[in-house]
């Protein structure tokens, strides 16, 4: 089956050469424009005109961004490489494996925002930036195990077998996040509780509005990152397929002398 | 009462962000020069 991701044909006013000499495509520019109006009101909201906490003071304001990105990276990121795994490992699709992997990327990249923003958070709600808390060191395993996949994506080696390792990796590496999403209710934990109860929020209104700004924002962000990191992926299997088609032409033209010697 | 956390929190997720979206948008035109037109579609 032959499915289409960047529906941007040629049109009759440009070459086909001139519609696809980047990543970017109508949906992509369109979700990029989304994705600035967002955060730039994200900014205004999150820094201007919500209030400050009444014992928390302006630090509170890192809620807007910390949450939000744990909710990608956790929650929507890592779901995909799961789901991207479990199919390449079921029909070996390389739209998965490279779906898998692009979302792996950028969701180390917001995992890392989580920590760095929760630590900024920790310091003055805390008084300490790190502590070995069942939370924060299951947020950090995962970071650590995500690295490892994405290393494992980078082993120079027959890329099937090295994308079964990463599909694999990939599967494994989302047993953590359960730990991560229990290990307040699991172990006593400095860190609060589950942040919103939909049935009981007790967050300001421009609080609250703020907060779903963030998850709006960094959801398209996320999105936007990952469908050009996903085009970057598959430009890179292109050339990989090009480059090898190229070397066995390169020893068929040879002929039997060379494809002995070549052998050899 | 702090703005001195807020304020880098800030800075270093859309700074990244930033940094990373360029990159990324760049790698892509340097890629898509390597490769015919025709295999610069993203089909499965």
């Amino acid at each position: 089956m032959t499915t289409e991701i960047s529906p941007e044909p040629a049109s009759k006013t440009t070459t086909m050469t001139d519609a696809v000499t980047s990543t970017g495509s109508k949906v992509t520019r369109v979700l990029g424009a989304l994705s600035l109006v967002s955060i730039a009101l994200l900014l205004a909201f999150g820094l201007l005109v919500s209030p400050p906490e009444i014992a928390q003071g302006d630090s509170v304001r890192l809620f807007y961004i910390h949450v939000p990105s744990a909710i990608v990276c956790l929650y929507i990121a890592f779901s995909i490489t799961l789901v991207g795994s479990i199919i390449y490992l079921r029909n070996q699709s390389t739209f998965w494996d490279l779906m898998a992997g692009a979302a792996a990327e950028v969701g180390v990249v917001f995992l890392g925002f989580t920590l760095v923003t929760g630590m900024l958070w920790g310091k003055p709600t805390w008084g300490t930036y790190w502590t070995w808390d069942p939370r924060l060191t299951s947020t950090a395993v995962s970071f650590v195990l995500y690295l490892g996949y994405l290393a494992v994506r980078r082993l120079d080696m027959d890329p099937v077998a090295r994308s079964k390792r990463a599909a694999i990796l990939g599967i494994i590496s989302f047993a953590n996040l359960i730990i991560i999403r229990y290990s307040v209710a699991w172990w006593r934990s400095l860190h609060q509780g589950q942040t919103l109860d939909p049935r009981d929020t007790q967050l300001d209104n421009t609080m609250l509005f703020s907060f779903v700004l963030g998850v709006l924002a960094l959801t398209m962000t996320f999105a936007w990152l990952v469908i050009h990191r996903f085009r970057i992926a598959w430009l890179e299997h292109q050339l990989e397929a090009q480059q090898l088609e190229l070397a066995i032409a390169e020893r068929t033209s040879q002929g039997p002398t060379g494809l002995a010697h070549g052998g050899a | 009462m702090g703005w001195e956390y807020v304020v880098p929190g800030y800075l270093i997720v859309f700074g990244v962000l930033a940094i990373y979206a360029v990159s990324l948008i760049r790698r892509g035109r340097r890629l898509s020069e390597q490769l015919p037109p025709e295999k610069r579609r993203f089909l499965d």
